[in-house]
Order: structure tokens, then sequence, then C-alpha cells
């Protein structure tokens, strides 16, 4: 009993000082002088632009990663494809490797002496220092939530319902609209979840790459840190707070992707 | 013939599953696949539904060559072992699932699933999930939404195998009526020798990725071909080069020409049938089974010195095909 008394007090101490006393210092922070001076700080034109951006990015990315990740999930799993071992290892390096690092191998590869980078501003694309570029960190970084979710669940409903639909008459494309999905649709949902997240409190590796020009090609979160080194305290506490409602809304969807997978 | 395997071989990384099988099962028949697990009766049974593709060899459904013809093409109902129930679908929706998506007129996809619902005695159930089934119900859903499609072909993988022994049976008695009132030709595996025998109409005894024997019960465990069959349908005792059926042994009190001393030493009764074990004084160990009556007449008791002799005994030569004999857990 006192064990367990012991171990709650401790838990909760712990996430208090390491999580509830910053988040709660943000808000406070911001609301410091009432709602007037944070609703002008949020309404700033350079700040309603990186909060258009940091969504536009999240928008594209997010439903890029979670196709991708759905097949990259049947491709481990289902299909045994000579590689796919190598490809499962590989779609964890996101997690390891530093966002900044990705940054940096982005410049090199878009940057004007870089291998994609030349013959695309050649052909009058610009990559860095613009959506497209903001896009591929943001993704990257992004990757395994999606195929990390969906891998197990798979392994775990294993083969046999899609043989009966087989057997049932059902084409590869029908099995997988019909059974497969329904099966792993929690877990795709859960990845989502966790994807966007992710995507929305991108910095490291879209500070890199996108240069970080107010108003144009800066994020919410480079947005936060270029307020807060002009000493504009307001405003990086403002678009904290932004960002963390943004964070809190998808862990309250995450939470009822949570009962849904209980209920089913 | 409604279906013919020729020359069938099938390898998972070094282990031989299927080698060189051929069998053909006439329309209408009930057929039973029967031997050791890792014999390759499940193996075949997915290589007849196109879920498995062999190395080798070829497999014709109603005359035509099916051996490339994927699953959903072959117009085969296919029960699993676990049912494979869609998780997410009511009992309905499971059955209705093979009409769907033909895009039949929801009329005729409602009557179906009614009649079927019926069939299996799931009526009342449809709105259900199959996690809030028994096991016999799933297994009886699975069965409806196999049949659903009207299948020209009826399989089914160890169909009872994971159910407790009452409904087992039960389940048993019931496909052997289902197969009376539909003749869709079915195959079934198993390995259990009991099932075979009670259910199918004509029994293929496998072993070891080989084909050991196909006839009629009666035939297999009268006329075995060789020692696996007749160790793997049925008990035997194996007394030096000779095989007797337990049944086949006779117990007096009073030695004869022919007999042998013996002494008891256990004796189990199961209700109508006691059996008997007993050593002889060359040393060979033998099992008898008796009826209640004889046991009765005998009055035996641990210990007693008695005289066997064997009714029926056969022997078997290596050309006879496989001289090993079954796995004991199989008898």
């Amino acid at each position: 009993m006192t064990a367990r008394r012991g171990i709650r007090a401790f838990s909760l101490a712990y996430l208090a000082i390491i999580l509830i006393a910053p988040v709660t210092l943000i808000f406070w922070r911001a609301f410091e002088h009432g709602l007037h001076p944070f609703w002008a700080a949020i309404s700033n034109a350079n700040a309603v632009h990186a909060l258009r951006l940091t969504l536009e990015i999240t928008a594209i990315a997010v439903p890029l990663n979670t196709a991708f990740g759905i097949l990259c999930a049947l491709a481990i799993v289902r299909h045994r494809i000579p590689g796919m071992g190598f490809v499962n290892a590989l779609v964890d390096l996101p997690l390891a490797l530093s966002p900044v690092v990705v940054g940096l191998a982005l410049y090199l590869l878009y940057g004007r002496d870089g291998w994609f980078g030349h013959w695309l501003l050649g052909h009058g694309v610009q990559v860095l220092f613009a959506l497209p570029s903001m896009v591929l960190a943001t993704i990257f970084v992004s990757l395994p939530f999606v195929v990390r979710e969906v891998v197990p669940v798979l392994r775990e409903i294993g083969t046999q319902q899609e043989e009966a639909a087989a057997t049932l008459g059902a084409s590869a494309l029908t099995t997988f609209r019909r059974i497969t999905l329904p099966a792993i649709r929690w877990a795709v949902a859960y990845g989502v979840v966790l994807t966007t997240a992710r995507s929305l409190g991108e910095f490291g590796a879209v500070s890199i790459v996108s240069g970080g020009i107010a108003g144009r090609t800066q994020t919410l979160t480079q947005y936060v840190q270029a307020s807060y080194e002009n000493f504009d305290q307001t405003g990086a506490y403002a678009a904290s707070v932004l960002l963390a409602a943004l964070a809190i809304t998808t862990l309250l969807l995450m939470t009822v992707v949570k009962r849904g997978d209980r209920s089913s | 013939m409604a279906i013919e395997a020729r020359n069938v071989t099938k390898r998972f990384g070094d282990f031989l599953a299927l080698d060189d099988v051929s069998i053909s099962v006439e329309s209408g028949s009930l057929t039973g696949l029967l031997g050791p697990s890792g014999s390759g009766k499940s193996t075949l049974l997915r290589v007849i539904a196109g879920l498995e593709t062999p190395d080798a060899g070829e497999v014709f459904i109603s005359g035509k060559e099916a051996t490339a013809v994927s699953p959903q093409k072959r117009g085969v109902g296919f029960v699993f072992q676990h049912y494979a129930p869609f998780t997410h679908m009511t009992v309905w929706d499971n059955i209705a699932f093979g009409l769907t998506i033909r895009r039949r007129p929801k009329d005729e996809i409602d009557t179906r699933v009614n009649e079927l619902l019926e069939l299996v005695q799931l009526k009342g159930l449809g709105k259900r999930y199959p996690s809030q089934l028994s096991g016999g119900q799933r297994q009886r859903m699975a069965l409806a939404r196999a049949l659903a499609a009207e299948p020209e072909l009826l399989l089914l993988d160890e169909p009872f195998g994971a159910l407790d022994a009452r409904v087992r049976q039960e389940l048993r008695e019931w496909l052997l009526r289902l197969h009376d009132e539909m003749h869709v030709t079915t195959i079934f595996v198993t390995h259990d020798q009991e099932e075979a025998l009670e259910v199918a109409d004509t029994v293929v005894v496998m072993n070891a990725g080989r084909v050991e024997q196909v006839a009629p019960p009666r035939e297999l465990y009268d006329e075995p071909a060789n020692a696996f069959v007749m160790s793997f349908v049925g008990p035997v005792n194996r007394l030096g080069e000779t095989w007797v059926r337990p049944h086949d042994i006779e117990i007096s009190h009073e030695p004869n020409g022919v007999t042998q001393e013996a002494q008891v030493e256990r004796i189990v009764r199961l209700g109508f049938e006691v059996r008997v074990d007993l050593v002889r004084d060359d040393g060979e160990r033998v099992h008898v089974q008796l009826t209640r009556n004889e046991a009765e007449v005998l009055e035996l008791a641990p210990s007693d010195i008695v005289y066997v002799r064997t009714r029926r005994e056969r022997t078997f030569s290596e050309s006879d095909g496989s001289t090993r004999p079954a796995p004991a857990s199989a008898s």
C-alpha cells in the first residue's frame, strides 16, 4: 500500500516539475496582462502567417506520411520482399537522427551546389528557403509514427481474415478496403495523431532549411524563437500558448481515439 | 471428378510439405484428409484453395486446370481452423460478405443470409459480433459465410479442432446432415482418426508429405495398406513383425496349443470398453480391448496368469510403403 502510494507521489511530482510547471508558466505569462495583449500578439500579421504556414506544412506532410506508412507497414509485414528488413530498420532513422542533421543533409542536397538543387534550380524550382524544403524536413522527422503503430497490429491480426476474404471472392483492393483497413484503423488514427503532433512542433530541421524569414518562411516554432530573441516576450509566450493549445487538442483527439480503440 | 491434384510438390524452405502428391476427389463426396501434424494435409487443402502455390504439379477443379487461378476465382468455400471471423463485422455482415462484394441485389442477399442463419442455427444472432459468440457458434458462422456464395467446393481445415469434445461431436453430426442436404463436394482436414472414420465417405491418409492410402473408412481400418495406416487409424499392438488390433486378441484362463502365457498388469474400465494391459512370457507388452460382458465373464484381476492368442494379425513388407509406425500420440 505504502509502496503504491510512494510510486504515485513520485510520478506526480516528477510530472509536475518536468511537464506541468513549464506549461502552466507559459499560459500564465501569456495571459499575465489579460486577454488583450495576448490577442494583439497572435493577431499580428507575422504570427498569423506563421500559424498558417505550420498548418499548411502539417496538412501536406501528414497525409503523405499516412499513405506511405500504411504501404510501408504492409510491405514489411505482408510481403516478404528481399530488403524489407533493411527498410524496417531504416524507418526508425528519423527517431535516432538529430533533426539538425536532417536539416543539414537537405541543405546539402537541395542547395545551389547540391546533387538535386543544382538541377532543380536550373528548372526554376526553388526548394531551399521555401515551402518544399520545409515539407520535406517535416516529412522526414515525422516518418516513423504511422509505420510503427501499424506494423504490430498487422502482425497481430495475421493473414487469415485476408485469406478468408480472398476465398470468398474479394480482390486484393476489396480485401484491403473491407478487411485490412478496418482492422488497422485505430492504429492508423494513432499514428496520424502522433505524426500531426510531431509535424506541428518540428523546429530543428525546418529552421535550417527555411531561412526563417518573418511573414514568408517562418513557422510557428520559429516565430516563438524569433520573438524571444527580439525581446518580444508577450509575442513569444502567446505563440507558445497557441502551439501548446494545438498540442493539447491533438492529445485530446488521441484520448478519443484510445476510447474508440477500446470499445471496438 | 470434382478435384484432382497431380504430382503436387510444395516446400517451405528446407521442409518438404508435399512430396509428389496425387489425389482425386469425386463430385459430391465428403473426403477426409487424415494425418499427424506436419503430414502436409493442411498444405494440400490450401493448395486446392489457391492459398498456396505448389512448386510443381497441377490442380484441376471440375476438369479445368486451376493451378495458377487466384483463390477468389476458384469458387471454393474455405473454413479456417480458427474460423477467421471478420472481427469488425456483425454475424450478418460476415455471412453476407461473399454476396455484397459480388453486388448481388439487396433482397437476394437478405433472403440468402436469413436462410443460412437458419441453416447454421444462428437465427436471431445476426446483429452480434463474432466476439460475442461461442466457439461452436463462430464455427457455424464461418461455415455459413463459406456457403453463402454457393461454392462448388467446400474446404474445411481442422474444422472442429479447437472445440471441446461435446460440441465437436454435435458439429460432426450436423456437418454430416448438412452434406446430405446440400451435396456440395467437401474436403476436410483432421488429425483425429475417429472424426475421419465417422464423417468421411473417403479418407486420404497422409504422412510426411505423402499419401499412404485412399479408402473408405471401413476398408482403411480392416485393410490398412501399410504399418503407418494400421497404427494411425485405430489402436494397435506391434508384436515382433506382426500388427494386431487390441480387440483381435482373445484371453482365456486355460492354455491350448496356440496360446501364449501372459500376466495381467493393469485393468482400466471405460464404461462399455475394458482395457487390459498384459505382459507375455516373452516379455512383449500387449494391450487388449474387451467388452464389459467379456470382461465380466473372465473375472480378471491384476497379476492373474492368463493365456492369449491373436484372432487376426497383419504383417507388412517394405513394398507396402511406409513401414514406420505412426507416432505414439496418434493411437
